[in-house]
């Protein structure tokens, strides 16, 4: 499970998370809401392991095991996996080499076998045929000319193959129109079961139809200010952030 | 033979004047004035200081303050040599054609070694090189023993051919000055392919004269990988009539100090030129491209695009000029030069320089430097990738882009093998 307790960090020594204290279990999904400029990213990236995002204080234990000491790769070897808002684009590196790197380096730091290109390339197409995903997305460069929903896509095809036991997803509902959601939401609930949490960071209530949350936190200048079940979800599209604001 | 003590241009001059009247070629008349009158260029010039302008950002110092002797006589016998990439090759020993290690039987065009056709070359040698402005063709030109004697008819397509030069380590510092031919007549086609190998203490100054006649195409390839202790100083002068191209693509990876220098003139209208490459140098090594590309007639077409990798305390430089003549209407130049900077040590100068007479032309250039970018490296190493690996891939994609624009199989692979083998050197060296 993830327990992170009174964290702060900042970003170009500005705070930006002022204390944030949460648990997602084991087998759970967990979503984070809140408005812009809330926080939602920062914690992504502390949890990920982002340069310039700095730890004041508190803690993030993954497992029990201290995660804000480790190298990001490390991160993901313990079985962390973030689903970035804005995908990076990689020109020159092809998806499947990239796609069979990241397989293969996991496999080896929980020192399995690597897979060589023809068994990697089975597992993929498999994997993408899920995501209705044109194969030609593995020849191309990582991200390079996808559109917006190609670009999500792609982040759950890396999960899938990656299959942590943690994935945060950052706003990866932003950008897609509702067959591409529902693909996503698709690929994310074919992954939930005993061993598998997940942290679903997003604006609106909207991703949360397809992936019903265990639990809701509200995010707020840096603090979550209400946790509740999924029916708070409904409750904020309704209201807006600004009467949880007010009362908090 | 003496031993010889002087140092640097000194040295080469005193070589001369003790080698002239037993250098291949030394009973020609023409050969032998163009040798004197090279000798005459060098001795007043002398190696290129920084106080240059082409030659500012480049320090000869080592190579002029060395002393360097001749090779040692050749000796036939085994010697290991690259894979091959075609199946024929020239292959040149210290800067000697060695035809029992060649294979070049069978070909419908002349490929021979310079020294044993010299002859038939009077029309083509000194044509193009200019050893009154640059005084390491005048140093190439007063002492070249040998070199690749190409001659295409018209119409003939070669295919591919490999020029392979290796240099061996004869336990003292040594310096050979190949000069090498090369002309294809109007249509005709090749693709050459080079490798430059070689150890020791030793200064390889190869200078080529390259002349591609009307609609025709020569892809040139060039491997530049020697060990760390040596000096490649090439020049290459290439001179492309109507309708015809040259193509040529170096990567630079290895040598002490490498100095790529191309000359262009496209003579007639619809030639085209494209230079491209990648350089790279590591801990203590400096790399060089300097182009002049001269738009001497209307319609033509240049490309260069050039990336440099630098990684420990090592520098780069990239100058490239086009000229654009009065006469060069409808020109389309682009030049594009980007630089990688894997250490806070390493140092790249770029000087684009564009020089444009006539009015309707298109021509633009750009250059850029950085680091490796943060967010990629970042987002390789949360699927997992560590952070050595990551940078080595983001290393490949820089560089395997530039490679991407060659079109020959053969040769891209070729390329694509040396880039990867110098990469592979500094993750064994890191």
């Amino acid at each position: 499970m993830l327990r992170i307790e009174g964290l702060t960090a900042e970003v170009e020594g500005k705070e930006i998370l002022k204390g944030i204290d949460l648990e997602v279990p084991k087998g759970e999904v967990h979503a984070i809401m809140g408005p812009n400029g809330s926080g939602k990213s920062t914690l992504s990236y502390v949890l990920a392991g982002r340069e310039g995002y700095d730890v004041t204080g508190g803690s993030a234990t993954f497992n029990g095991v201290d995660i804000l000491a480790m190298e990001p790769e490390e991160r993901a070897a313990s079985g962390l996996f973030l689903a970035f808002q804005y995908p990076v684009e990689l020109p020159g590196v092809g998806n499947a080499t990239f796609l069979r790197t990241a397989l293969n380096a996991l496999r080896r730091a929980k020192g399995e076998g690597e897979l060589d290109a023809m068994q990697f390339l089975k597992v993929a197409r498999e994997r993408m045929r899920a995501l209705s995903m044109p194969e030609d997305m593995l020849k191309r460069g990582v991200n390079v000319g996808f559109s917006g929903g190609e670009k999500k896509r792609n982040e759950i095809l890396q999960m899938a193959l990656l299959q942590p036991s943690l994935a945060i997803l950052d706003e990866t509902d932003s950008g897609l129109d509702i067959d591409a959601l529902k693909i996503v939401a698709d690929g994310v609930n074919a992954m939930r079961g005993p061993d598998f949490s997940a942290l679903v960071i997003t604006h609106y209530q909207r991703l949360l139809d397809y992936i019903v949350p265990d639990r809701v936190h509200v995010l707020i200048n840096g603090r979550i200010v209400k946790s509740g079940g999924p029916d708070l979800a409904k409750e904020l599209e309704a209201q807006g952030y600004g009467a949880i604001q007010a009362a908090a | 033979m003496t031993a010889q003590v002087a140092t640097g241009a000194a040295g080469f001059l005193a070589r001369y004047e003790g080698l002239k009247d037993h250098l291949p070629g030394a009973r020609k008349p023409w050969l032998n004035t163009l040798r004197a009158d090279a000798a005459v260029h060098f001795a007043a010039r002398g190696f290129p200081t920084r106080r240059v302008e082409q030659w500012k950002y480049t320090d000869l110092g080592p190579v002029a303050q060395a002393t360097f002797a001749e090779p040692l006589t050749m000796v036939e016998g085994a010697l290991a040599l690259p894979p091959p990439n075609a199946a024929s090759r020239a292959v040149f020993v210290d800067g000697r054609f060695r035809p029992d290690l060649s294979t070049l039987g069978g070909l419908p065009f002349r490929a021979t070694g310079l020294a044993q056709d010299l002859n038939d070359a009077e029309p083509w040698l000194g044509a193009l090189a200019k050893p009154e402005a640059e005084p390491l063709a005048a140093l190439n030109t007063m002492l070249f023993e040998d070199g690749l004697f190409l001659d295409l008819p018209d119409g003939v397509d070669a295919g591919l051919l490999e020029l392979v030069s290796i240099a061996v380590d004869p336990g003292r510092p040594f310096a050979f000055h190949p000069r090498h031919l090369i002309r294809l007549g109007a249509g005709a086609k090749l693709t050459l392919i080079e490798t430059a190998t070689g150890r020791g203490q030793c200064l390889h100054n190869p200078v080529f004269e390259i002349e591609v006649a009307e609609g025709a195409t020569l892809t040139h390839g060039r491997m530049l990988q020697e060990e760390a202790t040596v000096f490649h100083l090439s020049t290459i002068y290439a001179t492309i009539a109507a309708g015809g191209t040259y193509d040529n693509f170096t990567v630079a990876a290895g040598p002490r100090l490498t100095r790529n220098e191309i000359h262009a003139v496209l003579t007639g209208p619809k030639a085209a030129c494209h230079m491209n490459g990648a350089q790279m140098a590591a801990d203590g090594q400096h790399v060089d491209t300097t182009t002049a590309l001269d738009h001497a007639a209307p319609d033509c077409a240049s490309r260069q695009t050039y990336k440099t990798v630098l990684a420990g305390r090592s520098r780069g430089v990239f100058q490239g000029k086009i000229l654009v003549r009065q006469v060069a209407q409808k020109t389309d130049g682009y030049q594009m030069n980007q630089a990688l900077l894997l250490s806070e040590e390493a140092e790249i100068d770029s000087k684009p320089q564009l020089e444009i007479y006539a009015d309707d032309v298109k021509c633009s250039h750009g250059a850029t430097v950085g680091a490796l970018d943060a967010d990629s490296l970042f987002y390789l190493r949360t699927r997992g990738i560590p952070e050595s690996q990551a940078k080595a891939m983001l290393v490949e994609a820089f560089l395997h882009e530039a490679v991407e624009t060659v079109t020959d199989d053969t040769l891209r692979t070729a390329l694509t093998r040396a880039l990867d083998n110098w990469w592979a050197r500094q993750g064994a060296a890191a």
